[in-house]
C-alpha cells in the first residue's frame, strides 16, 4: 500500500500494537529542559523507577535562564530552584546536561540539530510544543506533556494514536525578500490556528526543496501554531550535507548505511493525504501578524483588517478583542505601525543564517532612535559562530544588544520581558496576550523584516530602506 | 494512580466557555518543581473577585466542576490538571474539551466527561437552585446521575479500563518490556546516542 513519509516513520517505530489500544511507539531521542521535567523525575523517584535509556536523553537549560551576567547566580530565586533541580535530576539519573555557560547550551530545539542528534527517520519528543522543529530532518517530532515525559523516561516509548495526514504544497520560486517564516505565517493565516488539528503536515514542493536546513526548521517549528501534531519535510541532499561531519552524525560504514535508509524516506507518489493545501510560492510576500494569535496575519504591504468584514462570528469576536489589546485601528497600513522593541532570536529564528540575514540588512545602519533591539543567539555555538564572523560587531555598531543564548523574550519566564503597552517586532512564534510580558504587544516577523523595522522604527522590509 | 469507579459529590457551576490553560493556571506558577500545591494558582485572577463562584461558601466542598464549552484550550501545561486536582476536583463536566488538556487529564486520573450542552445547562440550573445536589459520576456504567436524571457519556474502553484499574500508563507499558527490548536489539546501529563514554 502506498504510504506517506510520516506513516513510514511511524510503522518503523511500532513496538506493540493491539486493537482498541493506541500504538506503542519507540522514541529515538528525548530532549529535556527545566520547566516541564521536574515533576516527571519526581514521579520516577516515587515509583522507584530508573531512566531506561539515559543514552538517548539529553538536557539543556533555556526557558528560565538569563541572557546577561550568566557567570553570576540566577537572580530570580524560583527560576534558580528550577534550574538547580534539572541539574540535580540529570546527575542523579545519569543524563547528559548542557548548563548555562557550557559551549553546547542553548534552546533545546537549536541544540539537538546542531549536535547532529536529530536525524532523518527518527522519533523525537520533548516536553515542549515546538518540538515539531525537528521534523525538518524527515522524522516524527512531537511536543508532549509532563506525564508523557515521565513515560518516555521510564520506558523510552509512548502510547500514541495515529494522526491524519496533510500535505502542504509550495511549488514555484519565492520572490526576493520572502523567507520560510513568511511561508509559515501565510499558511497559518490561510488555514487558521486550528487548521492542522489532528494532522501531521508534510511540507512539499519545489520551493520547500530549495530551502536550507535552517529555513526548513523555521517552517516545521511553527506547525504547532496551525494546531498540527507535527510537521515534516522529506530528507534530501540538503539534509545529508547539513548532517555530514556533525558530532553525532554517523561515521564511516554507519554513514553509508544511514544514507541508504534515509534515501527511502519519502512519501510514495500515490500516497493518500487526508487533506491537501496549495500555497503557490509566487503568491507569497513578507508577512506579519496584527493580532493575538499566529493566524491573525497579513502581507506587510496590507492593512489592519476590519473585523466587520469577517463572516465567522467567533473569528470576528476574536479579531475585535485582538485590535483592542493591540491598540490598532482597522484600515491602518501595517507599515505605519511603530514599534519600540525588536527581538531577534528564539527556536524559530535564532540560528546562524537568521543572524546573518539580519546583519546584512543592519550593516552600516543604525537602530532607530527610541527602539531597543535585542539579538539573542539560539545557542552558545551560534553565538560563537556569529562572533567568529564579526556579526556581533555589526549588531553592536548599529546599537543593538548582543546577548547570551536562551529563549529570552520569546516568553515572559526570564528577565527579558516587554513592559505593559510596549510593542515588539519579534522573530519568535507566539503573539498571545502577555506572551512576551504582561500587557506587551507582539508582531511576528521574519529576521529580514525585524532588521529593517529596527532601522525605520515602523514595520518594514529591507526593500523600504 | 487511585482507581476511579464512581465518584459522588457536589458540584460548582462555572458558567464560562473557552477557559484556557492560562486562566486555569498562569505561567508564573510553572516555575515550581512539585506536582502539588498548585491549588493557590487555580483561576487565581478570577478568585480575587469575591463574587467568583469558587469563593461562594455554598460551593466550598464541591468536587465536580461543571464548565462551559472548550475547556482547557491553549498550552500543553499539565499543571492545569494538577491545579484542579490539588484544589479537590475529581471530575470536570463540559460539552467540549481541548484535545491536549483532555489527554493530560485522563493520564493524571482527573475524569473529564463530555455531556451535551443542554445537559450542562440543566446541571447548572439544578446546582444553582440547590448547591447540595448530589451528583454521581459513574465510570463503570458510563453515566452521570443526579435527582431522577441518568445521563450516559462516552469514553473509549481502553482509557476506562485503565482508570478503573487505577493503572498508570507507565505500569502498563512496562508489561511490554520484553517487546521493547526486542525492538532495541533490532534498532539500526547508526542511530545516535547522547552519551559517549
Ligand atoms: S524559544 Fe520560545 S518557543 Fe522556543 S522553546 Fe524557547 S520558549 Fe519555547
Amino acid at each position: 500500500m502506498a504510504t506517506t513519509l510520516a506513516q513510514k516513520v511511524w510503522e518503523d517505530h511500532v513496538v506493540h500494537r493491539a486493537s482498541g489500544e493506541p500504538d506503542l511507539i519507540y522514541i529515538d531521542l528525548h530532549l529535556i529542559h527545566e520547566v516541564t521535567s521536574p515533576q516527571a523525575f519526581d514521579g520516577l523517584r516515587i515509583a522507584g523507577r530508573k531512566v531506561r535509556r539515559p543514552d538517548l536523553t539529553i538536557a539543556t537549560e533555556d526557558h528560565n535562564t538569563p541572557t546577561i551576567d550568566i557567570d553570576k547566580p540566577i537572580v530570580d530565586p524560583i527560576s534558580k530552584i528550577q534550574v538547580d533541580t534539572l541539574r540535580k535530576n540529570a546527575k542523579d539519573f545519569g543524563i547528559r546536561i548542557h548548563s548555562l555557560g557550557d559551549v553546547e547550551q542553548g534552546i533545546v530545539h537549536v541544540v539537538g540539530p546542531q549536535l547532529g542528534l536529530t536525524q532523518p527517520g527518527m522519533t523525537v519528543v520533548c516536553g515542549d510544543s515546538h518540538t515539531s522543529t525537528h521534523g525538518a530532518f524527515g522524522g516524527l517530532a512531537f511536543g508532549i506533556g509532563t506525564s508523557e515525559v515521565e513515560h518516555v523516561l521510564a520506558t523510552q516509548t509512548l502510547p500514541s494514536a495515529k494522526p491524519k495526514m496533510m500535505a502542504v504544497n509550495v511549488e514555484g520560486v519565492l520572490p526576493a525578500g520572502v523567507t520560510s517564516k513568511d511561508i509559515i505565517l501565510a499558511l497559518i493565516a490561510k488555514i487558521g490556528t486550528g487548521g492542522g488539528q489532528g494532522f501531521i503536515i508534510e511540507y512539499r514542493g519545489s520551493a520547500i526543496r530549495a530551502l536550507s536546513m535552517e529555513a526548513r526548521m523555521t517552517i516545521c517549528n511553527m506547525s504547532i501554531e496551525a494546531g498540527a501534531r507535527a510537521g515534516l519535510i522529506a530528507p534530501d541532499e540538503t539534509t545529508f550535507n547539513y548532517l555530514k561531519g556533525r558530532d553525532h552524525a554517523p561515521k564511516g560504514a554507519d554513514w553509508d548505511a544511514a544514507i541508504a535508509y534515509w534515501k527511502t524516506l519519502k512519501s510514495d507518489d500515490d500516497a493518500h493525504f487526508d487533506l491537501q493545501v496549495d500555497l503557490p510560492a509566487d503568491s507569497l510576500a513578507p508577512f506579519v501578524t496584527w493580532g493575538t494569535n499566529p493566524g491573525q496575519g497579513v502581507a506587510l504591504n496590507g492593512v489592519v483588517p476590519n473585523p466587520a468584514d469577517i463572516k465567522d462570528e467567533a473569528a470576528r469576536n476574536s479579531a475585535e478583542r485582538a485590535l483592542v489589546y493591540m491598540d490598532l485601528k482597522a484600515g491602518t497600513p501595517m507599515k505605519q505601525i511603530k514599534v519600540d522593541t525588536v527581538f531577534l532570536g528564539s527556536c524559530t529564528n535564532g540560528r546562524i543564517e537568521d543572524l546573518r540575514s539580519a546583519a546584512q540588512v543592519l550593516k552600516g545602519a543604525k537602530v532607530s532612535q527610541g527602539v531597543r533591539m535585542l539579538v539573542v543567539p539560539g545557542s552558545a555555538r551560534v553565538r560563537l559562530q556569529a562572533e567568529a564572523e564579526g556579526l556581533h560587531e555589526i549588531f553592536l555598531a548599529a546599537g543593538a544588544e548582543w546577548r547570551q543564548a536562551g529563549c529570552s523574550m520569546c516568553l515572559g519566564m526570564n528577565p527579558d520581558q516587554l513592559k505593559p503597552g510596549e510593542r515588539c517586532a519579534s522573530t519568535s512564534n507566539r503573539n498571545f496576550e502577555g506572551r512576551q510580558g504582561k500587557g506587551g504587544r507582539t508582531h511576528l516577523v521574519s529576521p529580514l523584516v525585524a532588521a529593517a523595522t529596527a532601522i525605520r522604527g515602523t514595520l518594514s522590509a529591507p526593500a523600504d530602506l | 494512580m487511585e482507581k476511579f469507579t464512581i465518584h459522588t459529590g457536589t458540584a460548582v457551576p462555572l458558567r464560562r466557555s473557552n477557559v484556557d490553560t492560562d486562566q486555569i493556571i498562569p505561567a508564573e506558577y510553572l516555575k515550581r518543581v512539585t506536582r502539588s500545591g498548585f491549588e493557590d494558582g487555580l483561576f487565581v485572577a478570577w478568585r480575587k473577585d469575591p463574587q467568583f463562584v469558587l469563593n461562594q461558601p455554598q460551593y466550598k466542598a464541591a468536587s465536580i466542576l461543571v464548565a462551559g464549552a472548550d475547556f482547557g484550550t491553549g498550552s500543553s501545561r499539565e499543571h492545569a490538571v494538577w491545579a484542579l486536582q490539588n484544589y479537590g476536583f475529581s471530575a470536570v463536566l463540559s460539552s467540549r474539551f481541548a484535545d491536549i488538556f483532555r489527554g493530560n487529564s485522563l493520564k493524571s486520573g482527573l475524569l473529564t466527561v463530555i455531556l451535551p450542552e443542554g445537559e450542562i445547562e440543566a446541571i447548572w440550573e439544578q446546582v444553582e437552585k440547590n448547591p447540595a445536589t448530589v451528583i454521581s459520576v459513574d465510570l463503570v456504567a458510563r453515566q452521570v446521575r443526579y435527582e431522577e436524571k441518568i445521563l450516559p457519556f462516552e469514553i473509549d474502553d481502553y482509557t476506562r479500563w485503565r482508570l478503573m484499574e487505577g493503572l498508570d500508563e507507565i505500569g502498563l507499558t512496562l508489561q511490554h518490556s520484553a517487546e521493547v527490548a526486542d525492538f532495541e536489539r533490532k534498532r539500526a546501529t547508526f542511530k545516535p546516542v547522547t552519551l559517549t563514554n
